[in-house]
């Protein structure tokens, strides 16, 4: 089976006659923890969506699990995370346990019913991100940090082998930032889930990935963050000397 | 009760209770989905139908429910490819269907009473045969909703989200726009034209207010609007009101209710 979960080749994507990613070559192989960084607007977002299939190509191929994503069918293989302000209407009334079943929604086709399958699917999901006490509330009345668990809870729901987050720490206290990277360690670690992690906030990123994408309109490094940062890559992305990098625990 | 010794009032309660079963229930999608405009629109349209329907002389019911489908895969093609601005779509219809309506009713002639009870709701001159139909279609709402709830909910919660695990969002969409012209259709002889959206949107939003989950919301909505129509219909036959006017106004009621207790928890 071939170990290369993502590829993306020659990738372009304009937004209004604007080039906003340019000949992107990105692979991600099976088991990686990769954080897309660089700097805004420089198309960290549309490189997730152009390979979930949600901004057209302008040229190149995406690749996900060896198959093009315009043939792609295997949805239930791979968890999204979005952006928290652009999913969520905090007066929406269902309860967690609803939002994260509705994880499942896709798989089988649609008039199937949830059967006791897809709810202990759920179940362990809401297990591993810590809600499960509180599943029967409703999702605007959580905390920031703990809605965030929430979406990825749906996500892992579906048992996927490659989890793609959207900023997920954004608004987020110190706190619930640590749980959350507490999660998304178990879930690399002792799942062997392939996670594809996009943030602006380069300390926390290079201290848990285990590769680094550096992208400002293209993708000018990709591997392991010790090297980024010996190739002087993030102050070449940044433009600036300022940064503060924390260390690898 | 005296006034259940009268077919007209027994078939207005069962042409009620038919709307206040399905159009709450597809409200709540509506709601949450800020398609509340689109229903208003839809009802217009419909009217066009009816037009249609009196100078070709068919059912109206059956003019009301072509044209409120043709609207609402119109609508929604706008509206899914952008070419328009999606309130400015709606407008165009709504008014483009009222002119329609008045238009063809004035070439039928000496149907302006008619068109009172369209624009109103005649629920009391619910006849046998409409009372059937609208339980057709009621019956279409409702198994469409149970049919497809998950993916509606999906859909509803997060579109993007659905479409990535590969629920089929544009077909659902024009399913649910669908649902809501259909809903209309049941909507307009009970209430009116007029009236249609607000019982698909203030049921919806008063148990909004008070339910704990989604699927509670559903039901609460479904009560909600049954208490409206049963306690309307009893207040118009003793108070000698229009119908379709008391239903809603108890609507409000109940929503301001649902509201105060809602704002003391």
């Amino acid at each position: 089976m071939d170990a290369v979960v993502v590829e993306l080749e020659h990738v372009c994507v304009d937004f209004h006659g604007e080039r906003v990613l340019d000949r992107v070559d990105l692979r991600i192989r099976r088991g990686e923890f990769v954080g897309v960084i660089g700097p805004n607007g420089a198309g960290k977002t549309t490189l997730l969506r152009a390979l979930l299939g949600l901004v057209r190509l302008s040229c190149g191929h995406v690749r996900l699990f060896g198959q093009d994503l315009r043939r792609f069918r295997d949805w239930h293989r791979v968890g999204y995370v979005p952006q928290r302000a652009v999913a969520f209407e905090t007066r929406f009334p269902a309860t967690i346990l609803e939002v994260v079943l509705s994880g499942r929604a896709g798989r089988g086709g649609v008039g199937r019913r949830f059967g006791p399958q897809d709810r202990a699917a759920a179940e362990a999901a809401l297990q591993a991100a810590g809600l499960w006490e509180v599943r029967d509330r409703l999702v605007g009345q959580l905390s920031v940090g703990q809605q965030q668990r929430v979406f990825v809870a749906r996500a892992l729901a579906n048992e996927p082998e490659l989890l793609l987050l959207d900023e997920p720490t954004v608004g987020v206290d110190p706190e619930g930032e640590e749980r959350f990277y507490e999660l998304l360690r178990h879930l690399h670690r002792e799942r062997g889930t392939t996670v594809v992690l996009v943030s602006h906030d380069v300390a926390a990123v290079a201290r848990e990935v285990s590769q680094l994408a550096c992208l400002n309109r293209t993708l000018f490094f990709h591997g392991p963050p010790e090297e980024a940062l010996r190739a002087g890559t993030l102050e070449r992305l940044y433009g600036t000397r300022s940064l503060v990098v924390a260390h690898r625990h | 009760m005296e006034l259940l010794q009268y077919g007209f009032m027994l078939r207005a309660v069962g042409a009620g209770l038919l709307l206040a079963l399905t159009a709450p229930a597809v409200g709540v999608f509506v709601v949450l989905r800020r398609m509340s405009p689109m229903a208003d629109t839809l009802a217009h349209v419909a009217l066009a139908g009816v037009g249609a329907a009196v100078l070709l002389g068919v059912s109206p019911a059956l003019g009301a429910l072509v044209l409120a489908l043709i609207g609402a895969l119109g609508v929604e093609r706008l509206r899914a490819s952008g070419q328009l601005f999606g309130e400015a779509a709606l407008a165009l219809f709504l008014s483009g269907g009222l002119a329609v309506a008045l238009v063809l009713l004035s070439l039928a002639r000496g149907v302006n009473a008619g068109l009172l009870g369209y624009l109103f709701g005649a629920v009391t001159a619910v006849g046998p045969q409409d009372l059937v139909w609208m339980a057709v279609l009621a019956v279409v709402v409702g198994s469409s909703l149970a049919i497809f709830y998950k993916d509606l909910f999906a859909l509803t919660f997060d579109e993007e989200a659905a479409r990535v695990q590969g629920v089929p969002v544009e077909a659902l969409n024009v399913l649910l726009t669908v649902l809501v012209a259909v809903t209309v259709v049941v909507g307009m002889r009970v209430v009116g034209v007029l009236l249609t959206s607000a019982l698909l949107v203030i049921p919806a939003l008063t148990a909004m207010r008070l339910a704990r989950s989604f699927r509670a919301t559903l039901g609460l909505a479904v009560a909600f609007a049954a208490a409206a129509v049963l306690s309307g219909l009893v207040a118009s036959f003793y108070l000698d009101v229009a119908p379709s006017g008391a239903v809603v106004l108890v609507s409000i009621l109940l929503f301001a209710g649902a509201s105060w207790v809602a704002g003391r928890h």
